[in-house]
């Protein structure tokens, strides 16, 4: 648990000369801001072995700001009110300069954000970075995520086609779950007896704060970091100064060049796709009377929908909505309990023969329950076998989810023989990593 | 080790790929529509201006009849080749309802190039109203509201039969259609050998006229697409260029490190 050495506080614009270097000490000396950002971005000291798993973190917080800077031009022009909020989005495509360009950078850029995001959280199972010293980075991650679900919810809402109506109308209806005041709370989520006006105008609200406060966790998250910096693909903390390489310039160019491969495909869907992960559905204006065939949410809320739906029978007198409901929230909860469930000293998956393969065998059961999420519950999920349907699938892989966190991870951290670590980063020991096949 | 790992793969694209084929199989109800090759696709795709002109004269002489367009405005048909003055003079063709005026009355005048495409009826009610109970939908963004909206389109206007097939009984006003969810349509079958006349002279047969109207419908739910596309390519081989330099950049800076 070293913490990379602080260096001393020498000012850093030391003998800066000229107009701007004696502004940037004046200021620097009331309050030390830039060099805090020599500290922090500069010097910051960064293990020297990060692969490019490690790049998805700065994408999300450059995604983040895309996302802010496009919603508030979309906010510009869109009228939340449901006999205008449909119409509105069709004159940001057509009459708004760019409006189309905006509103498909929006869009396309909460799927790029989840998508961003879930690497950068599998990253972290993969390679141990959820312990310790790191459970509080790690908890700050799932509150972000949650923000993010929360905050595409509500944005999916604000088109009022089809699906963001459907949408809305299923995820409120959940909290009628809640034994007793489940219908009460409903009822005050809604601002009325149904999802109308009033839910679409706070959906908005909420969904113009809730990036900012994303912000702010986000702040906290790179505190965290900050503290006891990156964790590494071998997974053991950096022992001399021979480990780490000042965060600028490699690691600014790294992540820059990362930045351009994942523009590429973000914008490549942008202007040749710019529909192709979304539900035409939600070109249907919102209509309370006519209900769509299969209400499914976008495509990285679904191995959340999946778990949901999978819950079908009561136990003892508990009904299977709310179990169901539980189910799905707990689903993300467990992550906070992550750290002590995974006891393991090891933290990277490479000195873990067991978990390694674990961890591939996990991800493909989220890839399932994403594949659950999107069938109806009765699709069956071979042609001419007659008696396994989605929802058994689901069943089966929402039952494998949790018995990957409570039971395996328990397990393998008391059991898995693990791999000797190498001495430092600067020295793998010797044939040792080609050994773990990376 | 390595194998696990690949057969895990394998067998979830397998499973995914199932998945795929069943929900093919169990939307009996709506078939994946044939796909038609148009002008518009692909990377460079650009919509075919007469094929346009078409597609208006037959959304304006047989659709309009019972479909509005009312995110299009008359202004934009421009963007289909026409002049100044044929704008104007398509936006003359309706009446709509203005107002109000000094003295607080409605009043009405001939359509300007600023208005949007006139809807054939005032609100949902009366357009049931007026077929049957069944409602027609404004066609601003249908192409993009429906599953591989583009060829639904044709195949929703081809796919008519006379007949329907042994065993099916059709109620009173419905339609056998292979393309729509279900083959029972409320929609009379809205075209008919010559049922315009081309400008350009072209034979207006019924996969010609469906052609051209779909093409017209795709122009209408994204007037942007050429624009969208010709920027796209741009800023695709610009970023390609700069993510190279980073590339290079990223080699010269880490080479430092032994
Ligand atoms: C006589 C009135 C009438 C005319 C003319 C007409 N339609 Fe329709 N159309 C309808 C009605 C009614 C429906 C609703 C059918 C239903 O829901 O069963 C409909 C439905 C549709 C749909 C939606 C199908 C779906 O998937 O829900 C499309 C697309 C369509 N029409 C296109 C056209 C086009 C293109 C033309 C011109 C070539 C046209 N219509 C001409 C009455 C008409
Ligand atoms: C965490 C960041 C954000 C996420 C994940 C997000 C997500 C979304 C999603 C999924 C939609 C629906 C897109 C569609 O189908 O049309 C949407 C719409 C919208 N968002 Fe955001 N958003 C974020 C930040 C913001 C911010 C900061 C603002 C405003 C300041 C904003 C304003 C809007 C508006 C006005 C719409 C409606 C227009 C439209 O639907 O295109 N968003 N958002």
């Amino acid at each position: 648990m070293t913490a990379p050495s602080e260096p001393t506080r020498a000012a850093p614009t030391e003998g800066s000369p000229g107009m701007i270097g004696k502004a940037k000490d004046w200021i620097d000396y009331r309050m030390p801001i830039f060099s805090f950002m020599e500290h922090e971005l500069h010097e910051y000291p960064t293990p020297k072995n990060l692969n490019y798993w490690w790049n998805f973190g700065s994408l999300a917080g450059i995604i983040l700001v895309i996302m802010i800077a496009t919603g508030i031009v979309l906010a510009m022009n869109y009228t939340p009110h449901i006999d205008h909020a449909f119409n509105s989005v069709e004159r940001i495509m057509r009459d708004v300069n760019y409006g189309w360009l905006i509103r498909y950078i929006h869009m396309n850029g909460a799927s790029m954000f989840f998508l961003v995001v879930y690497i950068h959280i599998f990253r972290g199972l993969y390679f141990g970075s959820y312990k310790p010293p790191r459970e509080l980075l790690w908890w700050l991650g799932i509150v972000i995520l949650l923000l993010m679900m929360m905050t595409a919810f509500m944005g999916y809402v604000l088109p009022w086609g089809q699906m963001s109506f459907w949408g809305a109308t299923v995820i409120t209806n959940l909290f009628s779950a809640i034994p007793w005041v489940g219908d009460a709370i409903v009822t005050w989520l809604w601002g009325g007896f149904a999802v109308d006006n009033p839910t679409l105008q706070r959906f908005f609200s909420l969904h113009y704060l809730l990036p900012f406060v994303i912000v702010g966790v986000v702040v906290l998250h790179l505190w965290a970091l900050h503290v006891h910096g990156s964790n590494n693909p071998l997974g053991i903390d950096r022992k001399s100064e021979k480990d780490s390489i000042p965060f600028h310039p490699y690691y600014t160019i790294k992540d820059l060049y990362g930045l351009g491969v994942f523009l590429i495909f973000y914008m490549a869907i942008v202007f040749f796709a710019p529909n192709a992960l979304g539900e035409p559905d939600n070109y249907i204006p919102a209509n309370p009377l006519v209900t769509p065939a299969h209400i499914v949410p976008e495509w990285y809320l679904l191995p959340f929908y999946a778990i949901l739906r999978s819950i079908t029978f009561d136990i003892w007198f508990i009904e299977a909505k709310l179990l169901g409901v539980i189910a799905m929230f707990a689903s993300i909860f467990i992550l906070f309990l992550l750290p002590w469930l995974d006891f393991s000293k090891v933290r990277s998956a490479r000195f873990r023969p067991i978990y390694k393969q674990l961890f591939w065998v996990f991800l493909v059961d989220c890839i399932l329950l994403g594949l659950v999420g999107a069938k109806a519950p009765n699709d069956k999920v071979f042609p001419g076998i007659d008696n396994f349907e989605y929802v058994q699938l689901g069943q089966i892989t929402t039952a494998y989810y949790f018995f990957h966190f409570l039971i395996l991870m328990p397990l393998l951290a008391k059991f898995e023989p693990t791999r000797p670590l190498p001495e430092s980063i600067s020295e793998p020991v010797l044939g040792n990593r080609a050994e773990a096949g990376e | 080790m390595k194998n696990i790992k690949a057969l895990l793969a394998v067998s979830a694209i397998a499973l995914a790929a199932g998945a795929v084929t069943v929900s093919s199989l169990s939307a009996a109800t709506a078939p994946k529509p044939k796909a038609q090759d148009w002008s518009f696709q692909g990377l460079f795709g650009t919509f075919d201006r007469a094929s346009l002109q078409r597609g208006f004269q037959v959304y304006k002489n047989v659709c309009a009849g019972c479909h509005g367009l009312k995110h299009v405005a008359y202004r934009n048909l421009a963007a289909l080749g026409y002049t100044e003055d044929q704008v104007k003079a398509f936006a003359a063709e309706v009446e709509v309802q203005d107002g109000p005026n000094d003295n607080g009355e409605m009043y009405a005048r001939k359509g300007k190039p600023s208005d949007r495409f006139k809807s054939p009826f005032p609100n949902e009610q009366a357009a049931r109203a007026a077929n049957n109970g069944a409602y027609p939908p404004d066609l601003s963004v249908i192409t993009k509201a429906r599953l591989n909206g583009i060829d639904y389109m044709y195949a929703l206007l081809t796919t008519y039969k006379e007949e329907p097939p042994k065993g099916m009984k059709m109620p009173e006003g419905m339609f056998y259609n292979e393309a729509f969810a279900g083959q029972q349509i409320a929609m009379v079958p809205p075209l008919a050998p010559d049922a315009v006349q081309y400008q350009d002279g072209t034979k207006a047969t019924v996969p010609q006229m469906a052609k051209d109207v779909t093409t017209f419908l795709a122009w209408a739910a994204e007037p942007e697409l050429e624009e969208r596309k010709s920027m796209g390519r741009a800023v695709i081989i610009f970023l390609v260029v700069l993510t190279a330099f980073l590339y290079a950049l990223k080699r010269k800076i880490w080479s430092d490190l032994h």
